[in-house]
């Protein structure tokens, strides 16, 4: 194997070495962006634009939820939700997302309430080690908002294949997310009935 | 990761002026840049952002049929377009077999366009590869190349352009739109890639600072809407690039094909339309002798590149079940695994 030249890694060391370098449209930017996270409105100072939406998640906010598996877009383990929709926060430059509502594993139980997929998961063994589970979770709640999979197992395997699981927990993955789905048409139809 | 200016466009001309400045590149989903970034394979000077850009996330319907689809168009919001879907089904269906619902929320029409090749040599950059770095050889010559291009390639580079969305639009004469400092121009999608000869790292018919705003399909393309199929073998069932694909469709009046359209994925540094073999099945009955026949011709000319000969019998199979999934119908609803020649109509369950 040929041996990688050195790159300054994608870590928070980075974050010491101030950049004079953010520009909006040719003039210094205040190297603060907005997001509401969870539903919290947070104001970030960025000193660096290399930061990416995972590591300002995880290294900076402590939001250590969402995992870190490739950092590569090719795993899944990073998944979040930006303005409702599923995506691998581990290639979202922050600068880029500023503005957007982000919702992230921590954003949703209810208080000691679980979120129902999170109930689903665990009512279907979908785990088995857990690296890979908030990022499942999270791709699975994008997934019943998009609402392409019908009940159809083989359209969930499918569509939820953007998430590998190292430990193999795939029936019991592609379980929770068919009885998640089944909970929520039972509980819009309530709402709808209501 | 290098440290860049970064650089927020709130219009295309100030997207094109920062564009055009030395080193400086454009970042929309950022799924294949911001990842080139990290192997310290792209370096950057600038980026310039485009995701501000409203007038570029749009899917224009324009009165003559044809449809117009804004560079910044998600690749999902595309292929989940009701209508687009229903008009162009083979596009929608390349764009939900490539990569993974969360990088296709995240990937742009223009991006996917622009993607560099997954070509291993040229993603480290330890080793010789002409496209990154000219002149300096190519290692996929000597190494691992059993996926790379089996039509068109040169002795300066054997690497295949990665994209699904792009092989059903060079099907369909679809139009990239593009914007730079001396204005607007149109390039038809064929000449859009380049053949590596001996400048691979010229990919693309773009010049220097050039955006792309849009891409057009033509109204006359929506007469395959009955007959189109895009399969793409892959090594695992989904979330995985094409080792051969194939667009595939037709116009059948009377039992008889008016017109066929053939362009194959993954076998070379475009997507590579055969126009001799779809001049063969016209006037033809739907037949897998046929089939046969127009998929021999449209791989005459390959040759391997390296240890990858299985890809020309491969490539060839696959451009005639494609043809005559084409022939029998597209399915009414997109296939549960799109693309896949495993699972071709929803309800067949790949996995027992
Ligand atoms: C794990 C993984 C699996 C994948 N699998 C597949 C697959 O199976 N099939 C497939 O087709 N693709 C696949 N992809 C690639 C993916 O589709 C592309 O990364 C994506 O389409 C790029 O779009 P983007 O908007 O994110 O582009 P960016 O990463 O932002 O940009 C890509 C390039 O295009 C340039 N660019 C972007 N927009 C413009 C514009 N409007 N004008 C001028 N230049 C522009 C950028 O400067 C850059 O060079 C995969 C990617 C990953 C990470
Ligand atoms: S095949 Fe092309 S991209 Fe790959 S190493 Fe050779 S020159 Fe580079
Ligand atoms: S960490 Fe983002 S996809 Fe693997
Ligand atoms: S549960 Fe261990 S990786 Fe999925």
């Amino acid at each position: 194997m040929a041996i990688q030249k050195f790159k300054l890694p994608d870590i928070p060391s980075i974050a010491v070495q101030i950049s004079t370098s953010l520009f909006l449209n040719g003039v210094r930017m205040s190297l603060s962006i907005s997001l509401t996270i969870n539903g919290d409105a947070r104001t970030i100072v960025l000193e660096d634009p290399r930061v990416t939406l995972l590591d300002l998640l995880r290294e900076r906010l402590q939001l250590t939820g969402t995992k870190k598996g490739c950092d590569r877009g090719q795993c899944g383990a990073c998944t979040v939700l930006v303005d409702g929709r599923r995506i691998n926060s581990c290639l979202t430059l922050a600068m880029t997302v500023d503005g957007a509502h982000v919702t992230t594993i921590e954003g949703l139980a209810t208080g000691d309430e679980l979120h129902p997929v999170q109930a689903a998961f665990l009512e279907c063994d979908g785990l088995q080690c857990g690296y890979c589970t908030p990022g499942q979770i999270m791709s699975a709640v994008g997934l019943i908002a998009e609402g392409q999979a019908a009940g159809d197992p083989e359209r969930v395997r499918e569509l939820m294949s953007g998430n590998i699981c190292r430990c193999g927990a795939y029936k019991g993955i592609t379980e929770a997310v068919l009885v998640a789905i089944e909970k929520d048409a039972t509980t819009s139809k309530e709402r709808d009935a209501a | 990761m290098n440290l860049f200016d970064y650089v927020r466009a709130s219009s295309v001309d100030e997207a094109v002026a920062a564009g055009a400045k030395p080193g400086a590149r454009i970042l929309a989903g950022g799924t294949n840049l911001v990842d080139l970034m990290k192997m310290g394979v792209a370096e950057p000077a600038t980026l310039v952002d485009i995701t501000r850009l409203e007038e570029l996330k749009r899917i224009n319907w324009l009165s003559d049929g044809s449809v117009r689809i804004g560079s910044l168009v998600r690749n999902s919001d595309l292929a989940y377009e009701t209508h687009f879907a229903k008009t162009f089904p083979m596009v929608a269906e390349a764009l939900l077999s490539g990569a993974s619902a969360q990088l296709r929320n995240a990937a742009t029409a223009g991006g996917n366009l622009l993607q560099k090749t997954r070509c291993s040599y040229y993603q480290d950059v330890a080793s010789a590869c002409n496209r990154r770095n000219a002149g300096s050889g190519c290692d996929a010559r000597q190494g691992l190349n059993r996926l790379h291009a089996v039509l068109g390639w040169s002795d300066h580079c054997i690497a295949t352009h990665p994209s699904d969305f792009c092989v059903p639009l060079a099907a369909l004469d679809a139009v990239v739109e593009v914007t730079g400092k001396g204005g607007s121009r149109e390039i038809p999608i064929e000449s859009f890639h380049l053949l590596p000869g001996d400048q691979p790292g010229k990919e693309n018919a773009l010049e220097e600072g050039e955006l792309v705003t849009a891409i057009r399909i033509p109204a006359d393309a929506s007469r395959f809407a009955a007959h189109s199929r895009y399969l793409k073998l892959r090594e695992r069932t989904s979330y995985a690039f094409a080792v051969v694909s194939a667009a595939a469709a037709m116009m059948i009046e009377d039992g008889r094909i008016l017109e066929a359209r053939l362009t194959l994925g993954a076998v070379a540094a475009k997507p590579w339309r055969s126009r001799e073999a779809e001049a063969a099945m016209i006037g033809q009955m739907p037949s897998k002798d046929l089939f046969d026949h127009a998929a021999g011709i449209a791989l005459r000319e390959a040759s391997p590149s390296g240890n990858n000969a299985f890809k020309i019998e491969l490539a060839r199979r696959l451009a005639a079940r494609a043809l005559s999934a084409a022939s029998a119908g597209t399915p009414t609803a997109m296939p549960a695994l799109p693309g896949s020649p495993l699972s071709t109509f929803s309800g067949d369950a790949h996995v027992a």
